[in-house]
């Protein structure tokens, strides 16, 4: 079932959109930098005078860090696309009831279509990491890392940064899983796929906000959010690597992708089909 | 012979409505079980619960003796069924989507079955067009494809005529009594007309608000003293008073210059088709008018007893 699951994914036209766009920024971003790179480090670097950074700085590691920072804001929107779509688009389309007519559990159901986003959240990553990276090296060469944060900056030697992007890629599986997993548990309440991609949006951005905001009020709530975990990728870039912070918000994220499709199973199992 | 489906006093309770109330009946091999009642009637959701599909708030389903719940959906391959419309994914073609199912039948579906499904429904030569350019009609059958294609023992099919033009509700008949009397199949069908179940039914059950009104072979339901006949003849003002004082007047419903209608059983019938001849009638046409029709009507419009 899984594998007709795929097939179902990958003959829909729409599923190679979100292929599309993110080649489409990628590439938007590699040519302005190719262009206009230079004054984008300058402005960079503007804190960092004092230090004689020397070679070649605007490389394809970099490039891809700040081609990362900017699309994983965006593919959240992508991985609900098609798992938002899973139940609530086969609801819309009428094929629901005669999927459930077949001898199926409904827990199979959704782990499978669960399974379906998964793969394709991690065609997504693999097609960003190549058209990110490996693109981007080619463009810009390779150099050691500038990691600038906002009270210091982090300088990762060019043998030492692969691993780290294959950690940060993992990682980012592991968040776009969990917003996979969001988006199935909303796609099981709703009779057209609207809904459920637009809910994933719309609890990403405001948790988001309560995760970044630095107001007092919402560090107790914090440490909670999933979306406070989504962006343990960074740790990788970091100096040394924050191996501990890592693992709990990778755990965290596991228990929420748990807690998801858990719920999922609970609810559709209950749930009168009457589309 | 034991039952294939049984549906032991299912209810279903909506927020405000019961939309199906204590409906128990069953469904033996080789029975084409018609079920009956108007639009909103609860047909759809007894089938529904039937498939588990939707749970009943009450009562039981049992499919070849063992209790049907969410633990044993294997049950579920003994049954094919098509729910209100065939959907299916108009982005594959008709051979991607009876493969599709097919695998998720549960049983292993050689592609020579898929063939001879196809054959079957009349849509050989069309499965590699993509189901986006199939009519209605071609989508029912499709759908029939599916819910046949693992040679389950009884299809459920819920309003299989919907939406279908006069060629394709005819082709659709022909097609369910083929599938009955050649492939040997036990149907349940539903309908909110009674004329498309009397032409296939062997048995069929009335349900009105939820609730059985009746149930029994089409024979059973048919009631011969409430046939009623229509007569024309040629223009004739003396027929009135005449048969108004003949026998025939406690038959008659209504009679005019040109057409009378009388409630009587058939065989009466040429007793008084002599009687008009005598009068010097000219008889055009005699016509016996759908009884049962009248019984539904009668069923599904009036305060009601449990029949």
């Amino acid at each position: 079932m899984f594998r007709l699951e795929l097939y179902k994914i990958f003959r829909r036209p729409r599923t190679y959109i979100s292929f599309g766009i993110i080649l489409a920024i990628a590439l938007l971003i590699q040519v302005a930098m190719l262009f206009d790179g230079q004054t984008f480090l300058g402005f960079m670097l503007q804190g960092v005078e004092q230090f004689d950074i020397q070679g070649n700085v605007l490389n394809g590691y970099l490039i891809t860090y700040i081609i990362l920072q900017t699309l994983l804001i965006h593919i959240p929107l992508l991985v609900a696309l098609v798992a938002g779509d899973a139940i609530a688009g086969e609801a819309n389309m009428g094929t629901l009831r005669l999927l459930l007519t077949k001898p199926i559990s409904r827990p199979r159901i959704i782990l499978v279509k669960f399974a379906a986003s998964v793969f394709y959240s991690l065609c997504l990553i693999i097609w960003l990491a190549i058209v990110g990276l490996t693109i981007s090296l080619m463009l810009f060469g390779k150099g050691d890392m500038i990691n600038l944060k906002s009270d210091a900056f982090v300088m990762i030697l060019k043998d030492d940064v692969m691993w780290r992007y294959t950690a940060a890629f993992g990682f980012a599986a592991l968040a776009m899983t969990t917003v996979a997993a969001l988006s199935i548990l909303l796609s099981v309440f709703a009779d057209n796929s609207i809904g459920p991609i637009m809910g994933t949006m719309g609890i990403i951005v405001v948790l988001t906000i309560f995760s970044t905001l630095g107001l007092p009020i919402f560090d107790n709530i914090k440490p909670y959010l999933f979306t406070t975990h989504m962006i343990g990728w960074k740790g990788f870039f970091d100096d040394p690597v924050p191996y501990t912070a890592i693992g709990r918000s990778a755990g965290i994220l596991a228990g929420y992708i748990v807690l998801f499709i858990g719920s999922a199973i609970y609810f559709f199992s209950k749930k009168d089909i009457q589309s | 012979m034991k039952p294939i489906i049984e549906a032991r006093n299912l209810t279903k309770r909506f927020t405000n409505i019961n939309a199906v109330e204590d409906l128990s009946f069953c469904i033996r091999p080789g029975d084409v079980y018609g079920f009956l009642g108007e639009n909103g009637a609860g047909k759809s959701t007894t089938m529904r619960m039937l498939l588990g599909l939707i749970h009943p708030t009450s009562g039981s389903v049992y499919i070849n003796d063992t209790l049907f719940n969410n633990n044993n959906r294997q049950l579920l391959t003994h049954i094919g069924a098509i729910i209100e419309r065939p959907d299916l994914y108009l982005y594959l073609s008709g051979w991607d989507n009876l493969r599709f199912f097919a695998n998720l039948s549960g049983k292993h579906i050689p592609g020579k079955r898929l063939t001879e499904v196809l054959d079957i429904v009349g849509l050989t030569g069309r499965e590699k067009d993509k189901v986006k350019a199939y009519s209605q009609g071609m989508k029912q059958r499709l759908g029939i494809a599916i819910a046949m294609v693992h040679d389950p023992s009884l299809l459920i099919l819920d309003e299989p005529t919907n939406g279908l033009d006069p060629q394709g509700i005819a082709e659709m008949r022909q097609l369910i009594i083929s599938l009955s009397k050649d492939h040997g199949k036990t149907i349940l069908i539903s309908s909110h007309l009674l004329y498309e179940i009397e032409q296939v039914a062997t048995r069929m059950l009335i349900i009105h608000k939820g609730k059985k009104m009746a149930e029994g072979t089409v024979a059973e339901l048919l009631d011969p003293s409430r046939t009623i006949t229509e007569i024309a003849y040629a223009e004739a003002d003396r027929i009135v008073p005449a048969i108004q004082q003949s026998a025939w007047a406690g038959y008659v419903q209504s009679v005019t210059a040109s057409k009378l209608l009388v409630k009587m059983r058939p065989t009466d019938i040429p007793g008084l088709n002599r009687w008009l001849v005598e009068q010097d009638i000219q008889v055009y046409q005699i016509e016996s008018k759908h009884s049962l029709e009248d019984y539904f009507l009668s069923l599904t419009t009036a305060p009601h007893v449990q029949a």
